[in-house]
């Protein structure tokens, strides 16, 4: 009875899947050779990140004056990318640690990849804080580590401090938490493996998993446990992110909403990009069957609900800044939305507002092509949301003699899609080397809901 | 007993066969083996070394002599070979000079440091407006210019000081016997001994004819008053008795007539409140063109163009008078106005004074007697004026001559004709032409290109001398520092021409003690001083009868083809002199605030007909199109500024930019507007047409006006002031808390402990909105002390500038501020806002302007503090927000959340870097660094500090003596305050209730910038008060 599920449910693997067929399907990526399209966006990620790499070094050569920022608008792209890719990040925790909280069997199918995309993205996001800095050599002085200078410590008040410990929680925790769910699969991979030189690689890096069931035992403990840690991480780190903002004085900033606004706009954000990526890699390495319809149209639902909330949050916004009667207040939102950078501003509540409503629509939101589409909307109009808080709110601040503008340089933009190339290049490699869906996972759930097994139970009655 | 005492260092003293005594007589156990020399002939046989040893040594003595031999830093010092008494290391020394330069004059403290000056500040001796502006202030950075000349040449050879003297007397004596003139061309002399000098060149030489020419020409006035008063002099001002000011285009705060009136104008515009709790204040009319400073700051500015001003100007003489010279009708939108000035005028009388800047004889001449009917105490009728004295026809004369020939020698000092003349092109042909001319100068600039003999001239922080720049009011030039090339004065020289073996000191000395100092007065305490005030003074006033109606006819019919243009100095550039000086370059203009440039400043309305645009870049930075500005036969083409407040049919433009030769590339900026100044006027008739092609300016202000945002410059008329409660014109701001309005400055609303700030020092900085100028002269001071970097037009432009202290200037969106923030608060609905707050980011065409200092606000409770994730940013036992470089990891957090913006950040390493070419990337550009503040290196942010190593040496200084600090010891100690001479900057410790700054916190007047945020500062600002109640009826 442990197989049982209602027959009302979809099935969450199709294609009549045995074991061992699941096995091959999640191997054949790592066994087999690249094709030629892997090569031509593998080569093209890597030439944006090389290119990435030398603005840093130009970056970090010359000053931060080669970036567009002035004496008014101290942070723009670096910021706006690091809460960008920070958000991004949140789905893969969503996925793998809310919704096995929650038992949603249908996260087995797509948590290896967001977890994955949650560590590069995360990845991408900590470079930011350490290039921003006008010193970044000096960047350890913001860890409270023993030193010699005295008795110099770190800012407990500052929330970039803040930022430094949720950040690297995040990654630890995700890092171990992505690695005991591979363990499994890893071994499996192993135990496929004919080369040698494979099957030392992956014999080390699943730590000598034998599957044994004191090995499932402390695997399916310790996945609760971490799915417990990592909960709270959903929600703190963004959270935190929110609180550099939150707890200044700009207009604009100083917003209690921020935490569960940005919370909402990361999940919203990081769903969007797992289905730019999942639709993709599910027609490329052929994993439609565990891939389905039914999870695109799931995470549709995801994003449409979190883009309401996050649509709900711009309008309280709005509606705060009026009832505060504060006149800076006001103007700063009334300047985001008919100001110099109004054009950010609704790019932003197009994307992110009005785009997620097509998803009421069912024919809309089983749509492939529509569903890429409107991922690839969700995150554009994402970026520009931090873009509108960061640069909208200090551009025109409190004193009008320091209004000013401000225009990216070409360091800016190259750093930016540097970290796009950097991203693409460690999920490509990932794609290649990594069982890119948690199979022994998917394997509990194929007697109840696998097509063949549900079929089977239709057709018996029960 | 006690004498036995035995101290155990370890058990093993207790073992008497220790041993111990032995070892401690003999510390080293083993002999060292020092005779030992293995290389010596003797032992060489018995080394142990080996073959392998051997290599050892070898490669060790081949790198280390390979490493010795790379080249380390090599910091050449030299020291002193005689040590000076009074320079100590660390301390700094001040002594009392004066600059002149022909265009600014000042009576200051020169702070030097290990023989150094490497800043100006006011000698408080000063009587007269001896105060140093923003260029006085900018001259110490001017002597390490790299592009000084550092010796004297002939025809471009160097030459020794010997030969030069030598042949020019040479060429001199045979000048002589062939009876052939001589020009001796120079700038105004101000100084008694040099014109006694100069007076016994001519006695030796009949053919020399000295000319006194000014770059900027008061001609009209000087022969105004001559004519009037039979003094060839300007007139004296005493400002401070002045109820009523009307002033025709006069830029009095500027540098109209060379005079530095500011102070005593503030002191009428402080409304101080009497015995019966009334207060009163001056009232300020302007009438001009261009927006000036000193229009900026009046209560009442009528724009108009320079007709329709003298046309004003004689109505007025016209019903002052009660003449009538028949002159033609007023235009009907002035006749009220006129009526307005006029009633102001007589209901103050004789404390009223009306003054003209405009370049016509007659002009000059009904406003002397204006003032005359007035019987205005304000015109001083014991002193006059000396600063400038030359006379327009006398230089033309002159000029000419040089053109065709007449003259075959010329000698030139404080001059630089080939660039200041409109003719300039002829005149410099004709100096090349000549065989015997001879230039002192600073620099290689536009004259000396075309001069035989160059002069290497010292600069007055390098030079003795002695000037008189008002009657009976003397003052004293001293050296700083020892030449820092193989210069000499041009005084030195001439007496070396007349053969007399005494120098210039020994002259000034002579003629001090002999006619100058009375019995109480020894040389040594004037030349302490700097000043020595006389009552002898040698100026009497005569009264001559003229005409005047005639003069009124004479200025009323002028024809109005073209457009007014309306040439006038930068406060940043003056004349021009100074143009190879990156601080006064980058000093934002107080009106336009644009750095790096001189503009065509057009009306709206003008800009508009003729198609000429500013227009804002992405990133912020300003552009404009071109302008072609053709004034005669001359063709410019000039960058445009769209100027609020600029009367139609005019325009401005400044001089002293457009040089050419003697600064470095990145200083060669703006056009040369002399080539305009035919006559010698500054009002020429121009045609203007618009030209396509873009300009980039480095404005440092992008938004204009203060869009109605009244809680950031509280102002309010003197009516209400004197009528209403404090609560209505300068309310603390509340907020609600458990629905209860709470002051936000009271306790319950505090999210923070509040710390016990009654101890010690607790240094605060008062603002007084109604006694800033806008002058700057507090911008260059700060750039000087605390070794702010410059950092060019390009990066200006990206809004980069690194200044710790702005001045902020606002416009107006309607007619007065008071209106804007009616039209904001009267805004109901989205659909207006969104309409309304685009009007108000339009500056009015006649707006109202204001003034605001800003720099670090020192808040108690610091945005920029909580922020900083390594604590670089924290906060002072004395009220200070610290800034530690050396902990900044550049975060840039704080700036982000500084509500004020002022924080810095070091975007690029600003010193020793080739991409920033300014005086720090040179050696000697580098000596006017203070050495008490650390000159900060790229990543890392920078602010005010409140001038913390002023204060500290205040403290120190106190300490060493034994005493308790002086009320007001800290405000010469800090940078700004200590540079502002009309007391709008007041700083010092709150905790003194003797201290000024603590007197001036009691004002009902006072309010804190943004006090609503709850930042607490220690900067507090005085409400801005109008004398305006009147206007409003015209």
């Amino acid at each position: 009875m442990g197989h049982y599920e209602a027959p009302i449910r979809k099935p969450l693997v199709t294609g009549n899947k045995t074991y061992h067929q699941i096995s091959v399907d999640v191997a054949k990526p790592i066994e087999g050779q690249a094709n030629k399209q892997w090569w031509i966006v593998f080569s093209i990620s890597m030439v944006l990140f090389l290119w990435g790499v030398g603005c840093m070094i130009y970056t970090i050569s010359t000053g931060i004056g080669v970036w567009g920022l002035n004496k008014t608008v101290g942070w723009a792209w670096d910021i706006t990318n690091f809460v960008w890719w920070i958000g991004i990040g949140h789905a893969g925790t969503l996925i793998s640690a809310v919704l096995l909280l929650f038992r949603q069997k249908w996260r087995m199918g797509i948590n290896r990849s967001a977890e994955a995309m949650t560590i590069f993205s995360v990845m991408q996001a900590g470079l930011f804080p350490l290039i921003h800095m006008g010193r970044p050599w000096l960047a350890y002085w913001v860890l409270p580590i023993p030193n010699q200078f005295g008795s110099l410590w770190v800012n407990f008040n500052s929330p970039l401090l803040w930022d430094v410990f949720a950040i690297s929680t995040y990654l630890t925790v995700s890092l171990v938490f992505w690695w005991t769910g591979l363990l499994p699969d890893f071994a499996m991979i192993r135990d496929r493996a004919i080369k040698p030189f494979q099957k030392k690689i992956y014999s080390l890096v699943s730590f000598g998993w034998s599957g044994r069931a004191k090995d499932w035992q402390r695997f399916e403990e310790i996945s609760l446990v971490l799915a417990g840690l990592a909960t709270p991480l959903v929600l703190s780190v963004h959270t935190i992110v929110s609180f550099d903002f939150a707890t200044s004085v700009i207009p604009g900033w100083h917003t209690t909403i921020f935490p569960p606004y940005f919370v909402a706009g990361a999940i919203f954000s990081g769903f969007a990009m797992v289905n730019t990526l999942l639709i993709v890699m599910r027609k490329v390495c052929n994993l439609e069957d565990y891939i389905t319809l039914q999870h695109i149209e799931l995470m549709n639902i995801v994003i449409m609900i979190t883009g309401s909330i996050v649509g709900c949050a711009y309008i309280t916004e709005l509606f705060i800044a009026w009832y505060s009667g504060v006149e800076y207040e006001q103007y700063a939102f009334l300047n985001r939305a008919t100001g110099p950078y109004w054009w950010a501003y609704w790019a932003m509540m197009t994307c992110n507002v009005f785009s997620p409503q097509f998803m009421w629509f069912k024919k809309l939101r089983t749509s492939i092509v529509f569903s890429f589409i409107i991922s690839i909307v969700v995150n554009i109009g994402m970026w520009f949301e931090r873009f509108v808080i960061i640069v909208t709110s200090l551009h025109r601040d409190y004193l009008p003699s320091s209004w000013t503008m401000f225009s990216p340089s070409f360091v800016d933009i190259g750093i930016f899609i540097g970290t796009i190339g950097f991203f693409f290049v460690l999920f490509l490699l990932y794609a290649r080397t990594f069982p890119v869906i948690a199979q022994a996972e998917v394997k509990t759930i194929l007697k109840s809901s696998g097509d063949n097994y549900k079929k089977l139970r239709d057709k018996n009655g029960k | 007993m006690s004498r036995e005492k035995k101290y155990w260092k370890s058990e093993i003293q207790l073992d008497q066969n220790n041993g111990l005594d032995h070892l401690e007589h003999n510390e080293f156990v083993e002999k060292i083996p020092v005779d030992n020399n293995i290389f010596s002939d003797e032992n060489i046989n018995d080394v142990s070394a080996n073959r392998r040893d051997f290599l050892k040594y070898l490669g060790f003595s081949t790198s280390a002599a390979v490493l010795a031999s790379c080249e380390g830093p090599v910091h050449k010092s030299v020291p002193y070979v005689i040590q000076p008494e009074r320079i100590r290391p660390g301390i700094a020394n001040y002594y009392a000079t004066s600059l002149f330069d022909g265009f600014d004059s000042a009576n200051v403290l020169v702070k030097t440091r290990e023989g150094r000056p490497i800043k100006i500040q006011n000698n408080k001796l000063s009587k007269y407006n001896g105060h140093a502006n923003a260029r006085v202030n900018a001259s110490v950075l001017s002597l390490y210019d790299s592009k000084r000349i550092q010796g004297p040449t002939i025809n471009g050879e160097d030459v020794s000081w010997d030969t030069f003297n030598t042949n020019i007397k040479a060429q001199l004596n045979s000048l002589k016997a062939l009876n052939q003139t001589v020009v001796l061309l120079t700038s105004t002399i101000a100084s008694p001994t040099t014109t006694k000098i100069i007076n016994s060149l001519i006695a030796e030489y009949p053919n020399i004819k000295h000319v006194e020419y000014d770059s900027v020409s008061e001609s009209a006035a000087l022969d105004a008053h001559e004519k009037m008063y039979g003094t060839r002099a300007l007139p004296f001002y005493d400002f401070q008795k002045a109820k009523s000011i009307v002033s025709f285009s006069a830029d009095f705060l500027g540098d109209w007539q060379g005079s530095n009136y500011d102070h005593d104008y503030v002191k009428g515009r402080i409304p101080n409140r009497g015995v019966d709790g009334k207060a009163s204040m001056s009232k300020h009319i302007q009438i001009e063109s261009n927006l000036s400073v000193t229009g900026s700051n009046a209560d009442l500015r009528i724009p108009l163009s320079i007709n329709d001003q003298k046309l004003f100007l004689a109505h007025l003489y016209d019903s002052i008078s009660g003449n009538n010279s028949q002159l033609k009708k007023l235009p009907e939108a002035l006749v009220a106005k006129l009526d307005y000035v006029k009633a102001e005028l007589l209901s103050k009388k004789s404390e009223s004074v009306v003054l003209c800047g405009i370049d016509d004889v007659n002009a000059h001449l009904l406003c002397n007697r204006i003032n005359d009917i007035l019987k205005s105490s304000v015109v001083n009728k014991s002193k006059v004026s000396y600063v400038r004295n030359g006379s327009d026809s006398n230089v033309n004369e002159v000029i000419d001559n040089i053109i065709n020939g007449k003259v075959k020698g010329v000698i030139m000092s404080g001059v630089n004709p080939s660039y200041t003349l409109p003719n300039s092109d002829a005149f410099s042909d004709a100096l090349k032409a000549l065989n015997f001319s001879v230039c002192f100068t600073m620099s290689a600039d536009e004259t000396s290109e075309y001069s035989s003999h160059i002069a290497a001239a010292p600069h007055m922080l390098e030079s003795w001398g002695d000037f008189e720049f008002m009657s009976g009011e003397y003052s004293l030039c001293q050296p700083t520092i020892k030449p820092l090339f193989d210069t000499k004065q041009f005084e030195d020289c001439l007496l070396t021409w007349l053969g007399s073996d005494k120098t210039f000191y020994d002259q000034i000395k002579d003629n001090w003690k002999n006619n100058i100092l009375n019995s109480t007065t020894s040389w040594n305490s004037a030349l302490h001083d700097g000043v020595f005030s006389t009552e002898n003074n040698s100026f009497s006033r005569k009264n001559n009868s003229m005409n005047f109606s005639n003069s009124a006819k004479q200025i009323s019919s002028g024809d109005d083809n073209g457009f007014d243009l309306i040439l006038y100095c930068k406060t940043g550039m003056g004349d021009g002199q100074q143009a190879n000086n990156p601080w006064l370059q980058e000093f934002p203009d107080p009106i336009t605030r644009v750095s790096w440039d001189n503009y065509l400043t057009v009306s709206k309305s003008d800009a508009e007909q003729l198609g000429l645009k500013n227009y804002n870049e992405a990133n912020g930075a300003l552009n404009s199109n071109y302008a072609i500005v053709n004034v005669g036969e001359n063709e410019l083409k000039v960058p445009v500024v769209i100027q609020p407040g600029q009367a139609k049919g005019t325009v401005g433009l400044s001089l002293g930019y457009g040089r050419s030769k003697g600064l470095k590339d990145e200083m060669k900026t703006g056009v040369n507007a002399f080539s305009f100044y035919n006559g010698f006027s500054k009002n020429q008739k121009a045609q203007i047409t618009a030209h396509y092609e873009i300009h980039e300016f480095a404005c440092v202000q992008l938004h204009n006006t203060l869009m109605g945002r009244g809680d950031i410059i509280k102002e309010t008329s003197l009516e209400t002031y004197n009528t209403k409660e404090k609560n209505y014109w300068n309310a603390i701001p509340k907020v609600s808390k458990n629905h209860i309005e709470t002051p936000v400055n009271s306790r319950e609303v505090d999210m923070w402990e509040e710390f016990d700030r009654s101890i010690g020092h607790h240094f605060n900085l008062s603002i007084d909105l109604n006694a800033c100028t806008g002058c700057g002269a507090c911008v260059i001071a700060c750039h000087a002390e605390n070794n702010v970097p410059v950092v060019g037009k390009a990066e200006v432009r990206k809004s980069r500038d690194m200044h710790w202290l702005r001045i902020d200037r606002y416009y107006s969106s309607e007619e007065s501020f008071n209106s804007d923030i009616e039209k904001k608060d009267n805004i109901s609905g989205i659909g207006q806002s969104l309409s309304v707050f685009g009007e108000m980011e339009e500056p009015s065409e006649n707006p109202q302007v204001v003034f605001q200092p800003v720099m670090c606000q020192h808040c108690n409770h610091a945005p920029c503090e909580t922020v900083c994730p390594v604590a670089a940013s924290s906060h002072g036992r004395q009220g200070q927000n610290h800034m530690a470089y050396n902990r900044c990891v550049g975060t840039r957090y704080c700036a982000n959340n500084c509500p004020y913006k002022v924080r810095r950040f070091n975007w690029f390493l600003y010193n020793n870097n080739d991409e920033f070419d300014f005086n720090m990337n040179d050696d000697l550009g580098k000596m006017v660094l203070n050495p008490d503040v650390v000159v900060r290196s790229r990543g890392v942010m920078e602010k005010c500090s409140f001038c913390i190593q002023g204060t500290q040496s205040v403290i120190l200084k106190a300490k060493n003596e034994g005493r308790e600090v002086e009320p007001n010891e800290f405000n010469d100690a800090v940078a700004c305050s200590a540079a502002c001479s009309t007391g709008a900057l007041s700083f010092g410790d709150i905790n003194n209730e003797k201290s000024d700054v603590y007197q001036r916190k009691q004002d009902d007047r006072v309010y804190h910038l943004l006090e609503y945020v709850g930042t607490k500062p220690n900067v507090f600002y005085h409400t801005k008060i109008r004398n305006t109640d009147k206007d409003k009826s015209i």
